[in-house]
């Protein structure tokens, strides 16, 4: 059970929470001009990583705000949160 | 035998409370402060149980939660009874009942006890070796291996008893009570740490409290009596929460556990009435010490397991602590100094002590030479090669061990006794500790795990941490807590302490015997009869992981978890294959560390509380004409409203053809509503619905189509614009929460540029809504100052009213194609306003009708239910909507899956109407639709997805998918049911009022 | 040529104290080269190795495995075993291992225990009344056996179902797959491994694979912890981690790896005589021959590879249990667990080709993999052998996601156990 640090509420169980898979996949400006490939890559191909992954986080039960969390999946550990539109940090 | 083997007053036992119990059906006594166990064995009782696989006679092995073998049924066939309660936690109070399990007729005699014999036939992993012919046999052999397995019987009535949960935010949570655990609590609180001290026992103070080692001593008392010291000053301490009876159960990440506080379980019947019988504890504490003591291990010899075999330590506690005595003439089986200990506190009780038995070769501290004083025989470089008795332990043969252990010389000793203490050595409790994610490490001088890493989040001590001596676990635990809690001091740095030091150590998984091992019955899992041998042939066959083993075997997975002997089987698996223990790893020790009740785990989330009621503000109404309910969600919607002795089907029928002919009301309060407000709120709503937005005028109401990305149908609704700026949206009342996190989702994410505020304001109304042709008139009635003529409020727009002073929305929109008006009011109002209608309906005969009069109209009008005529696979296209998806939007959620290859086929399945042949016969919703009855496979082209009988119609009607549909107008199917087969024929999906004139009327 | 197990081996092992045994497998180190290496040694690798050898006479093949056999979801699921899909498609996948399944034991001369005492799916709504019925209907028409029961036959077939219609979620009907029930899962792993190895199959232990090399858009080899391995053919099952290998080869591919947990009670004498699922209050429930109840949980929503799963995933299981089963409050959890499961957006899974030659895909079995093993096994070896799927795995391709023409289960079943 995680203890998310919800950079609008401070910390906060887990259960508050709902995950929102991989971050930074930006919705293509300019559908009509992707191919069926590449739509389907922005639709359903994910990089499911092992290991510190960057992935979207809403506290649902909460503020209902969306962020931004570094996680590495292989043990759980939140390496990082931050806000939306930010960018990932590097280390 | 009503042998009283009561030694000693104790402390611990209230003797003046004289206690009564019975256990299989015989009456015994026993004293406050006893547990089933020490009560028993105070009555010479130590055949308690039969083993799982040979039923072999088991007795009382431990003093605690690892305890394999005396396990009972609690209360037999009561309300209140419980499986598999280990005999050494269960405090006996007077009417306890227990009797032991898997036996039949009775644990003296076992039929089941003829596997014993059979025992050959049965190694490790014999199942997956028989039982295969004939094939058609396995049902039967399955039958009576799944009769002879299992250990005692579930409960078979409703359990009265209250659970609840507790959550706790604590500074520093410390697990165990033992020296180091109060220490280490004691340290916190002083220094203004908020803690919680837990121990699964009911006393404080651990193995320390009992101990009556001379040789141990604290500041020149006796460790015991500084203890006691000790624990006395913790009351006065503030900051500090202390639970006994109360088991951690697991270490969850980031420092989660759960323990559960036992709260009547030691309680006589009448006060366990009406309290809550075990709370769960779930704690989130900022530092957890973990101070669970460590297990005392078994030795590994041949018929290990009878009863009067028991722990070396387990014997000091009934002794000690219980005042009891196991036996009258004990010998201790021992490869390390402790047994000496037990053998010296039963000594100067007075109770007999033969022999002790001694597998190194020679020990020379303090208490060797007092148990040399007191005239007890050692047995130096032996080891126990068999044992004597069936049901008791009757006596041992005993053997010189070769130099390197592996072998017995000599003469064959032998020894007669009714108790044998055995002591292994120590094993860490680490299981909380793994649990966590912390990893382990080996001592392959010790041959102990223990922990490889302190952090700031959690540390181990004690003996739990691999410190053993008194002096070690003291002076380590002052290092550690300063360190931990960042402090100056300790209020116990610098006691003196003095204790003698273990030299000699020896260890020997699996002692040998004369006898070759195929002849030998050396337990290592005693509750499911594996056997050192069992061990060794799965590596035999190959299988060489740890977890092989344990699974091949079933070692370790008893009702304690391989507490006691996971380590000889790592360690007989290690010597076999030749490899280091620290190299072969452990088992992962999962949660929870003692089995952990599910009422406990459910706590109040029973009966009513299961799950959220949501209720409309009309619910009392309904429940008052007599309204069956139907579950949406978790909101219970009236379904309809049985009349009398109304069937379902009559009473829909009624309802249906007064909505049509005159008038009828529904409560729709359900249906998710979101309140859209900001300046590119129309933008919005045109990138999340297929159609446009933008022109829509304010006061006017448009249906919208929401889609997955993937281009599926998702949701639908009604959306009003209230002003410039300001929508409002419904949604399906199954999907509200869902739309709206999706669409904050879009917006926070996607689109953050747009000015849009998204708030859900579904409980906040209620919603009436009046349907038919007098609707217009009843409506009038309540507000006669609105002009309700089409010119000024025509179909599909929105007025906002005042009703008796209330502000209420009132949409002209309509789900079952007549004229219909939605009346929304503040909740508070909702009942007010429902009554009003009703009220100004009575002359027109206005009739209530629930969401299954509702589903049949809308499917007489063709309308489509998302999730009903939906689901997941089909896109606006498919229903045949095409008129709603716009061409001119370059984008709006889900479009660019519309023009995939296979979204773009134009033989997908596709939403139709169905007629059956005979008008009377109504579909049954979810059968499959062929166009060939004969064929083989069948190809099915889809199903029916809403069907009713229409009595507006006076025929059948369904809405079905069906592949092609749209080519298909006019074609006879067939629906295939289990007996007969029906004729349809596809049709058009709107039954009724095709040209919509029914909404003007 | 080894020797077979039945009643008289045991006899006569007996005899001898059981030292004489045969190895089930052997542990042999990599060959330099084989014709084709499945990576992932669980139930459905050693079965597409064990048909690969059997029906396509590849024997020169290797299964490569990171810890050891059958330890990753083959040995922590929950053991049902089903085929009553919705889809043609899914139905004809599933039905075909459930054939494979009523003789494998006899099959592999191993005792894979599998019970054919039925499984019940519950339905709590009215939603979920017509749902079941459309796949009742569905699996009728596909030759599968189900049948829809209402209230009092549910109750019938399983006593102590609390069937009271005053419960927030009454019981309103459910369907009954007799020919399902559940089977030992080691012994699914086991049986096929020591089959595969008796036809020449190496089987290798506590290898790693560490890359994927390939010659542009072809396959060469594989680096593992145990050196290089050349090959041709390289068969990815390997569940949770699929990604991880897919990573390796530059591909990406539709899934997510998610914490699914089960947990066992304590064993007791037996109670429940079947398998009864329950997707909309989300409780399964079963009793192992052991006599532990079965329970399996949910997924939780993030991605994980620690084999954790938050708690309230279980309590909200448990919550679901005690109210259909209030008899089990005093029951006790012995032991839970959790594993990693692979879900596809279609709840189906994958098996297929890839856009590189010589590399293939079985995965996505989100959590409903085992019942699967027997035919994911035998189909995925053909799809190897032939570099071309069979028909009834012909719908599970990658392509699905590009083309929409996906095999979506959801609607039939939230979690598709």
């Amino acid at each position: 059970m995680f203890l998310i640090n919800c950079p609008y509420c401070g910390e906060r169980d887990q259960q508050e929470f709902k995950a929102g898979g991989e971050a930074h996949i930006e919705r293509p400006k300019q559908p009509t001009e992707l191919s069926d490939d590449e739509w389907a890559e922005y639709l359903f191909m994910r990089k499911n990583i092992k290991g510190v992954q960057f992935e979207r986080w809403n506290h649902a039960h909460g503020c209902r705000k969306w962020f931004n969390m570094a996680r590495d999946t292989s043990n759980d550990e939140i390496k990082a949160i931050y806000k939306m539109g930010e960018k990932p940090p590097t280390q | 035998m009503t042998l009283n083997l009561r030694v000693k007053s104790s402390e611990f036992i209230d003797e003046t409370n004289r206690i009564s119990f019975k256990f299989d059906g015989k009456t015994y006594y026993g004293f406050k402060g006893d547990t089933l166990a020490s009560a028993l064995i105070a009555n010479n009782v130590h055949l308690v149980g039969r083993s799982f696989k040979y039923h072999r006679p088991r007795g009382i092995m431990t003093s605690g939660s690892e305890e394999p073998n005396a396990i009972v049924q609690v209360n037999p066939n009561s309300n209140i009874t419980e499986p598999n309660a280990r005999a050494t936690e269960i405090e006996i109070y007077e009417g306890l009942e227990a009797s032991s399990q898997n036996c039949w007729p009775s644990v003296n005699f076992d039929i089941g006890g003829i596997n014993n014999f059979l025992a050959p036939l049965f190694p490790a992993g014999f199942y997956y070796k028989t039982f295969m012919w004939p094939k058609s046999f396995w049902e039967k052999y399955e039958f009576f291996i799944r009769h002879s397995a299992g250990l005692g019987k579930s409960p078979n009535t409703r359990d009265p008893d209250i659970y609840d949960h507790r959550n706790i935010h604590c500074d520093v949570l410390v697990v165990g009570a033992g020296i180091s655990g109060i220490l280490a609590a004691k340290n916190a609180a002083k220094n203004n740490f908020k803690t919680l001290l837990l121990d699964e026992k009911n006393e404080l103070g651990g193995s320390t409290i009992f101990e009556a080692n001379e040789d141990n001593k604290i500041n020149h008392n006796s460790a015991s009596e500084w203890l006691k010291k000790e624990i006395n000053e913790l009351k006065n301490i503030e900051n500090l929460e202390i639970k006994t009876r109360t088991s951690v159960a697991a270490y969850h990440q980031y420092n989660y556990l759960l323990a559960r506080e036992n709260l009547t379980d030691h309680l006589v019947k009448k006060d366990k009435k009406n309290k809550i019988r075990q709370r769960l504890l779930k704690i989130r504490a900022k530092k957890v010490i973990l101070a669970t003591g460590a297990l005392e291990r078994p030795l590994i010899f041949n018929n290990n397991d009878r009863p009067g075999i028991m722990l070396s330590s387990a014997i000091k506690k009934y002794s000690n602590f219980y005042g009891v005595a196991c036996g009258t003439k004990n010998i201790f089986f021992t490869n390390n100094d402790s047994a000496y200990e037990s053998a010296l506190s039963l000594h100067n009780k007075g109770i007999k002590v033969e022999a002790i038995i001694d597998i190194r070769e020679n020990s020379d501290t303090k208490i060797i030479k007092k148990i040399n004083d007191a005239g007890i025989k050692i047995y130096w470089a032996h080891t126990i090669v068999d044992t004597r008795g069936y049901k008791r332990l009757s006596g041992v043969s005993i053997m010189k061990l070769s130099n390197d252990g592996t072998s017995v010389t000599g003469n064959k000793i032998s020894i007669s006794c009714d108790c044998l203490g055995i002591a292994g050595g120590w094993t860490p409790a680490v299981h909380l500790y793994t649990q966590s994610g912390s990893k382990l490490t080996f001592d392959e001088e010790r041959k102990i795990f223990f922990p490889k890493t302190d952090t700031k989040e959690q540390i181990s001590v004690g003996s739990c941490g691999g410190d053993f001596e008194l002096d070690e676990i003291i002076t380590n635990l002052n290092y550690k807590l300063k360190n931990f809690l960042n402090i100056n001091k300790t209020d116990f740095e610098g006691i003196s302490l003095e204790n003698d030091h273990e030299t000699s150590k020896r260890n020997i998984w699996l002692l040998p015997s004369d006898k070759t091992i195929g002849k030998t019955k050396p337990f290592v899992d005693y509750q499911n009869d594996a056997t050192a041998k069992d061990i060794k042939l799965a590596l035999r066959e190959g299988f060489r992981s740890i977890e092989h083993v344990k699974r091949y075997t079933t070692t370790g997975m008893g009702t304690d978890q391989g507490k006691l002997g996971n380590m000889h089987a790592l360690g007989i698996i290690a010597d076999t294959a030749g490899v280091k223990m620290g190299e072969l790893g452990t088992t992962t020790f999962r949660p929870p560390y003692t089995p952990l009740t599910f009422g406990t785990i459910v706590g109040r989330n029973v009966g009513e509380f299961f799950d959220t009621f949501r209720r409309t503000p009309m619910n009392d109404w309904h429940i008052k004409n007599k309204a069956e309910f139907e579950n949406v969600g978790q909101w219970k919607r009236s379904w309809y409203y049985p009349k009398e002795d109304e069937t379902m089907h009559q009473a829909v029928q009624r309802e249906s053809k007064a909505a049509r002919q005159s008038a009828g009301i529904l409560d729709a309060s359900t249906l998710g509503k979101i309140d859209i407000q900001g300046s590119d709120a129309s933008e919005f709503l045109n990138r999340v619905y297929t159609n446009a937005w933008s022109k829509l005028a304010i006061g006017k109401c448009r249906y919208g189509l929401m889609l997955n990305e993937d281009g599926m149908v998702y949701d639908d609704g009604v959306t009003t614009r209230l002003g410039e700026n300001h929508y409002i949206m419904t949604t399906t009342t199954g999907g509200a929460a869902n739309v709206l996190g999706k669409l904050e989702d879009y917006l926070q994410t996607e689109w953050p540029e747009l000015d849009v505020y998204l708030t859900s304001v579904t409980d906040h109304f209620a919603t009436a809504s009046l349907c038919g042709p007098n609707s217009k008139k009843i409506l009038n009635k309540i507000i006669p100052d609105l002009d309700l003529s089409d010119d000024n409020f025509p179909h599909m727009s929105f007025k906002e009213v005042l009703i008796d002073k209330i502000k209420c929305r009132i949409m002209r929109i309509s789900f079952t194609g007549e004229l219909s008006y939605e009346i929304n009011a503040p909740a508070s109002y909702g009942e007010a306003i429902w009554q009003k209608c009703i009220e100004a309906g009575k002359e027109f005969n206005i009739t209530p009708y629930g969401t299954e009069t509702m589903h049949l109209l809308r499917a007489e009008k063709g309308f489509i239910i998302v999730g009903q005529d939906t689901d997941g696979t089909m896109t606006p296209i498919d229903l045949q909507m095409d008129w709603i998806v716009s061409k001119k939007k370059y984008d709006f959620i889900g479009k660019r899956s519309l023009y995939r290859s296979d979204t773009m086929k134009e033989d997908r399945k596709q939403l139709v109407g169905l007629l059956t042949e005979d008008p009377n016969i109504v579909l049954e919703e979810g059968a499959q639709i062929v166009s060939e009855l004969n064929q083989k496979p069948v190809e099915m082209l889809g199903h029916v997805t809403s069907s009713y009988f229409s009595p507006n119609l006076n025929k059948s009607i369904a809405l079905a998918v069906v592949k092609d549909g749209k080519n298909m107008m006019g074609r006879k199917l067939f629906v295939p049911m289990e007996n007969k087969n029906i004729s349809v024929t596809v049709a058009n999906t709107v039954f009724y009022d095709e040209k919509n004139e029914r909404l003007n009327a | 040529m080894r020797n077979k197990y039945s009643i008289f081996s045991l006899f006569k092992n007996a005899l001898s104290y059981h030292e004489n045994w045969q190895r089930a497998w052997k542990d042999p180190a990599p060959k330099k080269e084989y014709d084709a290496v499945i990576v992932g040694g669980g139930g459905h690798g050693l079965a597409t190795a064990y048909y690969l050898a059997k029906k396509h006479n590849m024997q020169n093949i290797a299964v490569v495995e990171k810890g050891w056999i059958g330890g990753g979801n083959t040995g922590r699921n929950t053991t049902i075993i089903r085929s009553n899909y919705l889809w043609d498609a899914s139905a004809g996948l599933y039905d075909h291992a459930l054939k494979i399944w009523e003789g494998l034991s006899q099959e592999l001369n191993y005792n894979v225990m599998f019970s054919q005492r039925g499984v019940m799916n519950l339905a709590h709504n009215l939603q979920d009344v017509r749902d079941l019925k459309r796949r009742t209907h569905a699996n009728r028409l596909n030759g599968i056996d189900a049948v829809y029961l209402n209230t009092e036959e549910v109750k019938k077939f399983c006593p102590i179902i609390n069937t009271s219609q005053d419960i927030r979620y009454p019981v309103l009907g459910g369907t009954l797959q007799r020919r399902a029930g559940t089977a030992r899962h080691d012994a699914v792993a086991w049986g096929y491994a020591r089959g595969a190895d008796e036809m020449g199959v190496d089987i290798i232990q506590n290898c790693e694979v560490k890359s994927i090399k390939r010659s542009g858009d072809i396959v060469e080899g594989i680096d593992t912890t145990k050196g290089f391995i050349k090959t041709k053919k390289i068969g990815v099952v390997a569940a949770g981690h699929s990604s991880v290998v897919a990573n390796m080869a530059g591909l990406k591919l539709p899934l997510e790896s998610k914490p699914l947990q089960a947990l066992v009670s304590e064993p007791v004498k037996p109670i429940i005589d079947t398998v009864v699922m329950s997707n909309a209050v989300h409780a399964y429930v079963s009793q192992s021959d052991k006599g532990e109840l079965v329970i399996g949980a949910g997924t939780d929503d993030y991605i994980s590879y620690s084999q954790k799963g938050s708690h309230q995933i279980v309590e909200g299981t448990l919550n679901a249990i005690l109210e259909l089963y209030p008899i089990f409050s005093r029951m006790r959890m012995l032991r839970q667990w959790g594993g990693i499961v692979d879900i596809c957006p279609d709840a189906s899974p994958i098996l297929s080709k890839t856009s590189i030659k010589g590399l293939y895909f079985n995965c996505g079995w989100g959590t409903g993999g085992f019942k699967a093993t027997p035919g994911s096994g035998d189909l995925f070896a053909h799809t190897i052998a032939n570099d071309e799927p069979h028909k009834l795995n012909a719908a599970f391709n990658l392509n699905r996601f590009v083309s929409g023409d996906l095999v979506d289960e959801h609607g039939a079943a939230a979690v598709a156990h």
